[in-house]
């Protein structure tokens, strides 16, 4: 018998007998309604307490903004969506205060070293964000692929407000998660951290060091 | 756990007053003190004559079957629906939680949860069942208390020692660092594992000591036994009392301890 | 005995108690232990502030057992749903069997290095171990795990694995095994890692991780992290592996939501990490990055053993959060390596005389002074303390109306011991005797032992009392 079968088997034919099904209440996670402007500022309060970064922009002011962002950091160039409108809004404002636009549009192993070694920072859209927890939704795809929120030292990600969710639970019923995941799906609460050094928090030890929020009202 | 919600009864005439080995062997004062606060309180006490241990020792050893053998000679000491009281946390968790899985599928299941069910520890049934009311007769001092984990957690009686102790206007409260931290007793485990209990005791000797406050009270005589016991050997000035010889000693109108 | 310089594949874990003694007199072992115990403790707290604790418990207690209960066909689902997501399903019946299909694969992809995120199923396994005695170089990637690595060593806890050193230590290390320079700056050691790890990421052939909820409603493996090192694992290398327990699976996406709250605050005292990665499937061809070959590896390595028993069973609710050995009083002053186990403290402690049998374990159901504390914290609600007492029952033989069932049960019933329980019995259950005994001894106390073995090491020995309370109620006409 394979081991598969063999462990279902021991499963299916357990010795204590069938096991009750307990009820699962949900309603625990339920939260009192809250207006857009009572989830931005509880985003924003608790992305801050793990260290991410909230700039709240209009549509009209965010370039303006990234780019003071990028500059007061040096940074020398900045990954792109190919295809998404931040993308495209961003290649056609031309600007000059901008750093160099790259755009991730070839499989990574043609240019991984170049990803790793050389760029400075990164820009992509989110489904969404979680006020509880300061988490930002996203979902890579081809237009904006899983290493871009990954390995650059700095992330920046633009979260309409609207989009604000109370809570994980809200956002993937409201979403409909469960009718079909794509192949990553992610919350991203802040850039990377670790404490395995005597508790001692230090940022970006694997992915970003910095995680900046572009929340446009 | 403690139970999800706690249904006091009524006071009654009368309680079983369980007064546990230790008591028995160790600490009959706090015993004396404990069936007098009861008495004070207008109720009557009944001594079992015959009680002797809960079982809880062998239990946690492992050893049910020799548990469930002392614990079957305790199980028709209480005939009457009257409440039986402890004063411990310790047994009288074993008695309220642990009975009725001792005793599953046994002749004596449904005595033993009857039993389990109208088990209560002694602070807890002071303060609300009877809703004692203590004048402080002594002069001011200060204590620490240590909860023991059982009346902490299996009894969830956490809060009622410190509220005991708070209608004793003469009496400074102080709160030793991890309060809820056990001390290290755990019946046998001081013996399977000297190392680890002492250490455990040790620690929780300082943090007493370093209330400042010379003196703590406890729930448990287990409790009461490793602490002083700790505190002895190493000569620190702090002694230990049972909550019931405390609030007695406080309240009753002759002075000095009942001998 | 230095618990550090044992070689982690061949500790005895009988040899329990000269590990605990070591632990016990090395003042670094404890004031490491005791210091992070203390902000661990702390965080949690705060982070549950203004929560419905309780019914959270409830609900993630109620979502694993409902899980459990409907096992063997949430796994089938599972199987089903990832497999159609293009993830390859491997069975596993213990660690060894888990390590040949990791290996294999690897084998067929001519695959030299694997890097790894964090799993303690592949520390259950003793993977890394395996891979390098057959020529694969297996690199920990989680900086926790990277510096137990580094120093030849296992983790110390489930989460926080490098717990037992300080700054100064790993200083030390790093810069004895990586060349970096000594430093007591955190942030300096953290990006020397990030230097080096990144390189291996880059030309890793196989990244292996663990998974925290495998869903079966969508097929979906869902890890928890902040590093963004499970990212990498999960990402860079063209191959990834997820190896986990059988009892990870739960059945719906919706599930996992109460979990993740209470993993992540119960653990480290956060509302949530940094990442929660979910992972459906491999690269899909119009995408840029991702593996291109997602496995998953099922171990049931003693687990479902464990589910026979309706009581043994609740181990399996367990989430690996870690606060049971946040909190335990024991854990505190002896730290991981005293247990010499996979998984230490308390979880540990009801875990592992399945995975090794209560022969082996026989002191482990022992270590603990039943105060309740893992129980109370324990975000699904298992009772430790009910499960510790169920084991040592199991240990000695002790109870003829349930008969032990844990292999290796009966190995610590000793024929003295097992006399004194008796006879403690006989006089308990014979109120006559028990008088006659306790008033004799009162009478002899002036004979009374000064010394009683390990409690007098540190008390004084207990006193008793004049006359018994039996005998003043008596005078007392009662």
């Amino acid at each position: 018998m394979s081991s598969r079968d063999a462990i279902l088997q021991r499963l299916r034919n357990r010795s204590g007998g069938e096991l009750a099904i307990p009820d699962c209440d949900f309603s625990v996670l339920q939260r009192p309604s809250s207006s857009v402007a009572e989830r931005v500022d509880q985003f924003q309060k608790t992305i801050e307490s793990v260290h991410g970064e909230v700039h709240r922009c209009t549509s009209e002011n965010w370039i303006t903004q990234l780019a003071d962002l990028l500059s007061s950091r040096g940074a020398r160039n900045l990954l792109v969506p190919a295809a998404h409108q931040i993308g495209r809004t961003l290649r056609d404002a031309d600007s000059n205060e901008l750093p160099e636009l790259l755009i991730y549009d070839e499989p990574i192993h043609s240019w991984q070293a170049q990803l790793f070694n050389e760029v400075d920072a990164s820009i992509t859209s989110t489904r969404g964000g979680i006020a509880e927890t300061g988490s930002l939704i996203m979902w890579p795809t081809p237009d904006e692929p899983r290493l871009m929120s990954l390995v650059p030292p700095i992330h920046i990600a633009v979260l309409e407000a609207s989009e604000l969710y109370s809570t994980f639970h809200e956002a993937m019923q409201d979403q409909n998660w469960a009718a079909g995941m794509p192949t990553n799906a992610l919350l991203v609460s802040g850039p990377s951290k670790t404490a395995d050094i005597e508790q001692t928090l230090a940022y970006g030890v694997h992915g970003p060091k910095e995680l900046i929020v572009l929340v446009i009202e | 756990m403690a139970d999800p919600i706690k249904v006091y009864p009524p006071k009654p005439s009368h309680v079983y007053f369980y007064a546990t080995c230790l008591i028995d062997m160790f600490y009959p004062d706090a015993g004396m003190a404990g069936i007098q606060l009861l008495e004070r309180e207008g109720v009557k006490v009944i001594f079992p004559e015959d009680q002797t241990c809960c079982g809880q020792p062998a239990y946690t050893s492992g050893y049910h079957d020799e548990a469930r053998a002392v614990a079957k000679a305790q199980l028709d000491l209480f005939p009457e629906d009257w409440p039986i009281v402890v004063p411990s946390g310790s047994c009288g968790g074993m008695m309220r939680k642990h009975y009725p899985s001792l005793f599953k599928h046994t002749d004596q299941e449904d005595k033993a949860s009857g039993i389990a069910a109208r088990t209560w520890e002694l602070t807890d049934f002071l303060l609300n069942v009877c809703h004692i009311h203590l004048k402080d007769l002594g002069e001011p001092t200060t204590v620490a208390m240590h909860t023991s984990c059982s009346a902490r957690r299996e009894m969830g009686v956490a809060e009622v020692g410190p509220r005991l102790l708070g209608q004793l206007q003469n009496v400074n409260l102080v709160e030793q660092v991890r309060a809820e931290e056990c001390c290290g007793f755990g019946g046998t485990f001081a013996v399977r594992h000297p190392e680890i209990s002492g250490a455990m005791v040790s620690e929780k000797v300082d943090a007493l000591t370093d209330t400042g406050a010379g003196a703590f009270v406890t729930t448990d005589c287990g409790c009461l036994m490793n602490i002083s016991g700790c505190a002895e050997k190493n000569r620190k000035p702090l002694e230990g009392q049972h909550i019931l010889s405390f609030l007695w000693d406080r309240t009753h109108s002759g002075s000095g301890r009942e001998s | 005995m230095n618990q550090a310089t044992q070689d982690p594949h061949h500790i005895d874990v009988k040899e329990f108690h000269p590990r605990a003694r070591a632990a016990i007199s090395d003042p670094k072992i404890r004031q490491n232990f005791r210091k992070a115990m203390d902000g661990l403790i702390t965080k949690r707290k705060d982070a549950f502030e203004g929560m419905d604790l309780e019914a959270l418990r409830e609900l993630g207690a109620n979502i694993r057992l409902r899980a459990l209960a409907n096992l063997p066909d949430l796994l089938e689902q599972l199987e089903k749903k990832l497999s159609e997501n293009g993830i390859k399903v491997h069975w596993a019946t213990d660690g060894d069997e888990a390590c040949r299909i990791v290996r294999n694969i690897c084998v067929a992809r001519n695959a030299k290095t694997v890097i790894k995120g964090k799993s303690m199923v592949s520390e259950e396994m003793e993977l890394n171990h395996y891979l390098e005695e057959r020529g694969i170089t297996a690199l920990e990637s989680d900086l926790g795990e990277y510096i137990v690595q580094l120093a030849g060593e296992t983790p110390s806890h489930i989460i926080m694995p490098a717990i037992h050193k300080n700054t100064g230590e790993i200083s030390e290390l790093m810069h004895q095994t990586t060349g970096t320079d000594l430093s007591n700056d955190v942030e300096y050691l953290t990006a020397s890692a990030r230097q080096q790890l990144r390189e291996k990421f880059m030309n890793a052939d196989v990244g292996v991780s663990g998974v925290n909820f495998a869903v079966a409603e969508t097929g979906t493996l869902c890890l928890v992290e902040n590093e963004g090192n499970g990212r990498m694992t999960t990402t860079v290398p063209p191959c990834h592996i997820a190896v986990t327990g059988i009892e990870k699976v739960v059945g719906n996406l919706e599930d996992v939501a109460p979990l993740l709250a209470l993993l992540t605050r119960s653990a480290t005292g956060q509302h949530i990490t940094t990442y929660f990665n979910m992972i459906s499937g491999p690269r899909k061809l119009e995408e840029l990055d991702g593996p291109e070959e997602v496995h998953l590896v099922l171990v049931d390595n003693g687990r479902s053993s464990i589910y026979q028993d309706d009581e043994l069973l609740d181990t399996l609710r367990c989430i690996r959060c870690g606060a049971c050995m946040n909190h335990c009083p024991v854990y505190t002053r002896v730290g991981g390596h005293t247990y010499g186990t996979t998984y230490p403290g308390p979880i540990g402690k009801i875990l592992m005389p399945h995975l090794i049998g209560l022969d082996e374990g026989r002191h482990l159901p022992t270590a603990s002074s039943l105060c309740g504390a893992c129980g109370e914290v324990c975000p699904v609600k298992i009772p430790i303390p009910d499960l510790l007492v169920r084991l040592r029952q199991e240990s000695v033989d002790g109870d003829k109306l349930n008969p032990a069932k844990v292999r290796g049960h009966g190995a610590k019933r000793g024929s003295v011991e097992a006399l004194v329980w008796k006879g403690w019995s006989w006089m308990h259950a014979r109120p006559g005797v028990y008088r006659f005994g306790t008033a004799l001894a009162a009478r002899l106390r002036k004979l009374q032992p000064g010394q009683l073995g390990g409690w007098t090491e540190y008390r004084t020995a207990p006193k008793l009392a004049a006359k018994t309370l039996h005998e003043r109620m008596k005078e007392r006409g009662q």
